[in-house]
């Protein structure tokens, strides 16, 4: 009887979770929490920084627009240009403000061929972005930003911004809403051809 | 005799068949009448438009986001149905001209299983860490206390001088 108590007194062995699943169960942590890390230092970086050299990308224009007879162009090829992308979409109030002034711009530019505009067109269906070009009589080249490719890459914030790059492909300006003139456009434009 | 009143009867049978067909040409008609849905209706388009999500509006489905944007990308796929493309083609469209973040759902490729993997896993883990937590509260809850062996009280200095003071005086 007293043996009976005792044993039932005994506590049962514990058994503990082995060690490759407690490291395991780790690991996972861990590497949850780096992709979440990553995920909200993405979020908070905001554009990309003017002083880098941007990476090549690829636009696509809509019918009717090309550059140099071409439907398509690659940033690389614009090399000894000064471009300047501009964000929009036929949904953004601000960016009719600015669309004449861009416009007048290029028409001022483009006979000197030292300057390309593009116009990349943001979260847009393409009925609603042809009105919004023949509204505004766009002649610049534009193209849907097909992916959202071009903008993820440049981390946008908003429509309209524009991004203003060097001869030497490097990223110098960058205006984040609407230009208030023509002449502020022209101002940039002019300090970067200026250079050598 | 029987024969009249027979004859009788299916005129009056007669009249009251003609009086009904009479009313119900000149009534009017009892069918409910309700807006017609524009083709295709607005259902047909959310079903679709709440499967995604536009980049511009994060966290509000297609189907409820009132912006001027969410609101052209819904004619868009009221226009592609129209023309006969499927759910499925709508929505490989959509990720063609916008990427894959569009869709509510993700892809299973890549990064994007960790989406449906962690929630099930994390689920299960914790069920069982609880589960065994609890057995292991169980098991101290059974186990019978050991009796505490009795407290010998030992007497103050002063209450045995005093009680022995009393003894005398008493």
């Amino acid at each position: 009887m007293t043996e009976n108590s005792n044993e039932t007194l005994t506590p049962a062995p514990r058994r503990s979770v082995p060690l490759w699943a407690q490291i395991l169960v780790w690991i996972g942590l861990l590497g949850l929490l780096v992709i979440l890390a990553i995920g909200l230092l993405r979020t908070q970086q905001g554009t990309i920084q003017a002083g880098q050299v941007v990476d090549d990308f690829e636009l696509a224009f809509f019918d009717g627009y090309d550059y140099n007879g071409q439907e398509t162009v690659n940033l690389s090829d614009l090399r000894g240009k000064v471009v300047v992308v501009n964000f929009w979409a036929s949904w953004c109030k601000p960016c009719e403000q600015e669309a004449a002034d861009l416009e007048e711009a290029w028409r001022y530019y483009e006979p000197t061929g030292e300057v390309v505009f593009l116009g990349v067109d943001y979260v847009d269906t393409e009925p609603e972005a042809r009105s919004y070009l023949a509204k505004f009589e766009i002649t610049f080249p534009n193209g849907a930003d097909r992916g959202t490719k071009i903008s993820q890459y440049f981390r946008i914030e908003g429509v309209p911004e524009t991004y203003f790059i060097d001869r030497q492909g490097v990223l110098r300006e960058i205006q984040t809403g609407p230009f208030q003139s023509t002449q502020d456009i022209i101002e940039i434009v002019d300090a970067l051809l200026a250079e050598e | 005799m029987k024969q009249v009143k027979k004859k009788k009867f299916f005129r009056f049978l007669f009249f009251v068949l003609l009086l009904t067909a009479g009313f119900s040409l000149f009534a009017p008609p009892s069918v409910k009448v309700v807006a017609q849905q524009p083709t295709p209706s607005d259902d047909d388009v959310n079903a679709i438009a709440r499967k995604l999500y536009c980049p511009v509006c994060e966290n509000t489905p297609l189907d409820v986001c009132p912006t001027q944007a969410c609101k052209q990308w819904r004619e868009e796929i009221r226009l592609r149905l129209a023309q006969g493309w499927t759910e499925e083609e709508i929505l490989q469209y959509f990720v063609d001209q916008y990427g894959a973040r569009v869709l509510a759902e993700p892809p299973r490729t890549g990064l994007n299983w960790l989406a449906y993997i962690v929630p099930p896993v994390a689920f299960l883990l914790g069920a069982y860490i609880l589960f065994r937590a609890m057995r292991s509260w169980r098991a101290l809850a059974n186990q019978p206390v050991e009796a505490e062996p009795p407290v010998v009280e030992e007497k103050d200095e002063y209450v045995s001088r005093l009680e022995e003071e009393l003894r005398k005086r008493g």
